[in-house]
């Protein structure tokens, strides 16, 4: 099991229910291929630094989560299946890059709270 | 002989105006590395307002010379910051950015 973060960006024009819906599909479909969620997060909607498919705004999304390597290609593949999917990034995090999320989902938490 | 020995005091003349210091500062501020010394680790992607630091205005990621960053954790920097690019955090290129 490797412990991997990825992000991604959900078109702009989408309903919050159509954001949920496709949010939750790739959590389910993580989680049924045997990986481990550790955090979501919803960044909301953010201006885009260069305008991508003509849109200039996007819906990020970060999950983090622990998986056997083999199912990280399959998991793309449907990323670069779906037509809502802007853009997709998922990395492999060591040993630092694990303390470091660690420590920002303590910061994310306090500052929900 | 004499004309040289003129001509060497001539000389010494003319050196005499550098034996002064002249107002030059030489000093070289000393650089260092950001992340050795506050004991950085990882340099996270999702950070666009740190990594912003590490830009020039158009959006290109600035040489270690300039930043004194050392050449491990340049090379993060450089992974990092094109991690950004591709999420449209960071801008590929840009103009007054700063």
């Amino acid at each position: 099991m490797n412990h991997y973060e990825s992000v991604f960006i959900l078109n702009p024009v989408l309903s919050d229910t159509q954001v949920k819906e496709t949010v939750k599909k790739f959590e389910d479909y993580l989680v049924s291929k045997g990986a481990e969620m550790i955090w979501k997060e919803d960044w909301g909607l953010r201006k885009l630094a260069y305008p991508i498919q003509k849109k200039k705004t996007g819906f990020y999304h970060l999950f983090e989560f622990k998986a056997p390597g083999e199912i990280i290609s399959a998991y793309e593949l449907e990323f670069r299946r779906d037509d809502s999917i802007m853009r997709y990034l998922t990395v492999r995090l060591d040993k630092h890059a694990i303390e470091w999320a660690e420590k920002r989902r303590k910061r994310v938490k306090s500052s929900k709270k | 002989m004499a004309t040289i020995e003129q001509q060497a005091q001539g000389g010494n003349k003319g050196a005499v105006r550098y034996l002064t210091p002249l107002e030059i500062d030489t000093k070289v501020k000393v650089k260092y590395c950001r992340f050795k010394r506050n004991g950085i680790k990882y340099i996270d992607y999702k950070d666009p307002d740190f990594l912003m630091y590490l830009v020039n205005e158009q959006g290109k990621i600035l040489p270690r010379r300039l930043t004194g960053t050392s050449l491990k954790y340049q090379r993060k920097v450089a992974q990092a910051i094109k991690r950004a690019r591709h999420l449209a955090l960071m801008p590929y290129v840009g103009d007054m950015l700063k």
